[in-house]
């Protein structure tokens, strides 16, 4: 998974520079997000701009991911939804679980 | 049928070719004629069924087994969409889960309910190899006819059992 990372401080940017995240690179994500979370890197950012097409493993990447962060005190939060994206978040109502913001800019000056 | 496109299409039992076979769908969405709504949408929803029903082919009823495939055929008409998804595993009820939606903080458990959201009927059912998930959708269309034949591939697998 070709992944981005960029830190601000106690926030770490991940933008997602693949255009699909489902059942097959999902697993890798999961992985990343754990590796981020054992360093002690609990506040989150993750920049779905690039993302064309998420499917359900896809989204269960980011619910494992903001759960792990929650618990560790910490914060996931997403920016640069596509639309087609979007509805998928707002179909299985995630959009309700995860604070989203247009870009990283919003996404880092909420934390 | 006028304007029927049919795809056959047989993959190794890898989650590598999910984005293939999702493209393919995304394109046979663009070949619908006398489709009104956001057909950007459709395509969507047509690569999401596709990538959720080969996924769980893959990994649930073929078990990730390199030795097995999955086969998926594609027939659309003015009106109709039937996609079916043969995997060759010992299969699963999906009564079980079928309108479930998954809680909120689950991180697994949305893909059925997912093909169950956008398709119009879903039902999984033993054929000759395994089992074959099939999945149906009519379109609205102001000028084509009503659906007459809800199942446009029904003589393809005489094996199925419905």
């Amino acid at each position: 998974m070709n992944v981005a990372i960029e830190e601000h401080d106690h926030i770490v940017t991940l933008t997602l520079n693949e255009e699909r995240l489902d059942a097959h690179n999902s697993s890798e994500l999961k992985t990343q997000l754990l590796s981020l979370f054992e360093d002690g890197k609990v506040n989150i950012i993750i920049d779905l701009s690039p993302v064309r097409f998420i499917d359900s493993s896809g989204l269960g990447a980011l619910v494992s991911g903001f759960k792990n962060a929650s618990s560790r005190e910490g914060g996931l939060k997403l920016c640069g939804l596509q639309s087609q994206v979007k509805s998928m978040f707002e179909l299985t109502r995630l959009h309700r679980v995860f604070e989203i913001f247009p870009g990283t800019e919003e996404a880092l000056a909420s934390f | 049928m006028e304007n029927q496109l049919e795809v056959d299409i047989k993959v190794p039992n890898q989650t590598k070719y999910l984005s293939l076979i999702g493209k393919i769908g995304e394109d046979v969405a663009y070949t619908l004629k006398k489709f009104n709504d956001n057909r950007e949408e459709l395509a969507y929803h047509i690569n999401l069924v596709l990538t959720e029903a080969m996924a769980n082919a893959i990994k649930h009823a073929n078990q990730n087994d390199p030795n097995k495939e999955v086969h998926i055929t594609i027939c659309l008409s003015d009106n109709n969409l039937c996609i079916k998804v043969y995997d060759q595993g010992q299969g699963f009820d999906i009564s079980e889960i079928k309108q479930i939606e998954a809680k909120p903080e689950d991180d697994h458990g949305r893909g059925i309910f997912l093909i169950h959201a956008l398709m119009d009927t879903v039902t999984y059912t033993r054929c000759c190899n395994g089992h074959v998930l099939e999945m149906n959708k009519t379109f609205n269309s102001e000028t084509g006819p009503e659906a007459e034949d809800g199942d446009l591939c029904a003589d393809r697998h005489p094996t199925d059992t419905q």
